[in-house]
């Protein structure tokens, strides 16, 4: 099995999209069922929710403030999963709750070690 | 990986209390920053808890994110001050009140707070009843453009103007003094009333939302309540109205979602104790001197929750509608008094009674003249349901008048 790195993006910007804090206690419940399902599969390997805070550190000691200054879809998280290959690492991707949301997306990346053979 | 179930509504009844602290603590020219602090504080929750199940203290935990938050905010806000002003403020070097206190007496203390500071006729009511449920009640955006049947566009240009305009009057976020105290619970009581109604009697479909916008309002009621500042006669009979009509709330709809009018409503889907602390609060408004309009209103609400049709109900019931109609005058007013009378004096009285408001562009009155005229004039019944049926609005409202028409042929 191999690795692999999956990244929610949302679109924290535009106000009018905001949920509700109820329908966001909603999303969490879900979150969670996605995330047992893959716990169940033996296939989760960790992850984390990130901060709506943060900056972006550029060359020539430029700093701005927030990730999502550029960009609609911010990350907001991320999860490490195990697959038999890139096929079942996107069918378990598929099933993130935060594709139900317009502007929303998931990123799925392959984690390269070079201690692979 | 914990997966204890978080119990209902805990973010909605957490992010109004971290807002209402929130926006006390900035102050309302900065109240879009504080919503963006509370709703930040959720859509972290969201994600982490999502991954790693909710913590042990799940309040706790959302009340130290919120005021890390706040806390960054202020910090990168001052330090921008900072370089931008001239003046060196020696000895500042301490931090500013950073400190967000997010203790069960302040909580309290600023949602009474925000209460009057919304709740400010400074504002259009719908304003007022939108602000309300957005800060006091955690409703978002969309639940509310539901409640009011329109949508998020026209809510969020609404809330975004009364927010302006409440920025332009300067509202203060504080208890109004002892002396001003019932002239600033007006549009507070307003406020809540149209809150109620909102949800009462709103043709939204979703049957949950609406009976949480009328818990709401009660909700509310009860914070003023339980403020000996605010606990004054006339909020205790605004309660006990509520508590009236509430208690039938599950009775009014059947299983297709339509109407039930009072008449044929079953009385075992009333709620009895909702009745029972309804009558606590009508007594508990029974005093000082002012008969306010909810007074009124309670003591018919009282009378509904007795389904005998005694004659000392429907007398009752008049007399207060007499005095409700010198208070303010309203076409439901008036035509609900008309009904009373016919319970209480006849059909022949009612429709002279009725049929002197001339309220020839209400499909209502149409309707009480149709039902009045059931079994003394056949003909002027139907003519009066036809013109009903022609000025009706809703489905709802249709439906109810076909059923009488179709009852009568």
């Amino acid at each position: 099995m191999e690795e692999y790195l999956i990244l929610m993006r949302l679109d924290l910007l535009t106000k009018e999209a905001q949920p509700s804090p109820e329908q966001m206690q909603e999303y969490m419940k879900q979150y969670h069922h996605w995330i047992s399902g893959i716990v169940e599969e033996g296939k989760f390997a960790g992850g984390k929710g990130l901060s709506t805070e943060g900056k972006v550190l550029k060359p020539n000691s430029v700093v701005t403030d927030g990730p999502y200054a550029e960009t609609k879809e911010s990350l907001a998280g991320f999860i490490v999963i195990r697959a038999e290959n890139f096929d079942d690492a996107m069918r378990l991707a598929a099933q993130c709750p935060i594709l139900n949301g317009d502007g929303n997306s998931v990123e799925v990346r392959k984690i390269v070690s070079v201690h692979e053979q | 990986m914990n997966s204890e179930p978080l119990i209902p509504h805990l973010f909605r009844t957490e992010y109004r209390k971290i807002v209402s602290v929130l926006c006390r603590h900035f102050g309302f020219r900065e109240i879009e920053v504080a919503e963006d602090i509370a709703s930040d504080t959720f859509l972290v929750a969201t994600q982490a808890w999502g991954i790693e199940g909710p913590p042990p203290n799940p309040a706790g935990w959302l009340y130290n994110t919120a005021k890390n938050k706040a806390k960054n905010y202020l910090h990168r806000h001052s330090i921008y001050e900072e370089r931008v002003l001239p003046e060196v403020r020696a000895g500042l070097g301490e931090d500013l009140v950073f400190e967000i206190d997010l203790t069960p007496e302040n909580i309290t203390d600023s949602q009474l707070q925000m209460l009057f500071a919304v709740c400010h006729p400074a504002i259009s009511e719908e304003s007022q009843v939108g602000l309300a449920l957005r800060i006091l009640c955690g409703f978002g955006i969309q639940e509310i453009a539901d409640a009011f049947l329109t949508t998020k566009e026209v809510i969020n240009k609404r809330l975004t103007r009364a927010r302006e305009r409440l920025r332009e009057v300067d509202i203060r976020i504080e208890m109004p003094a002892a002396a001003e105290m019932d002239v600033r619970l007006g549009p507070v009581l307003t406020t809540l009333y149209l809150l109620f109604n909102e949800g009462y009697y709103s043709m939204g479909q979703d049957h949950t939302l609406r009976k949480d916008v009328c818990l709401e309002a009660m909700r509310l009621c009860t914070m003023l309540i339980e403020n000996n500042a605010t606990n004054k006669p006339q909020v205790n009979a605004l309660m006990a109205m509520m508590c009236f009509h509430a208690s039938r709330f599950d009775a009014r709809t059947d299983a297709s979602g339509a109407l039930v009018l009072y008449g044929e409503q079953d009385p075992s889907l009333w709620n009895a104790d909702l009745i029972r602390s309804g009558y606590v609060f009508l007594q508990s408004g029974a005093r000082g001197e002012q008969v306010s309009r909810y007074h009124l209103e309670a003591g018919i609400a009282y009378w509904h929750t007795q389904k005998e049709d005694s004659s000392e109900k429907w007398s009752s019931i008049v007399y207060y509608y007499d005095q409700l109609l010198k208070l303010s005058y309203s076409p439901v007013a008036a035509l609900n008094r008309a009904f009373a009378i016919s319970k209480w004096k006849g059909k022949t009285e009612a429709i002279r009674e009725t049929e002197a408001l001339a309220l020839e562009g209400n499909h209502f009155y149409f309707a009480l003249l149709g039902e009045l005229y059931d079994g003394i004039d056949r003909q002027k019944a139907f003519e009066n349901l036809d013109n009903a049926l022609r000025l009706a609005r809703t489905v709802a409202d249709q439906q109810a008048i076909r059923k009488r028409i179709k009852a009568l042929s």
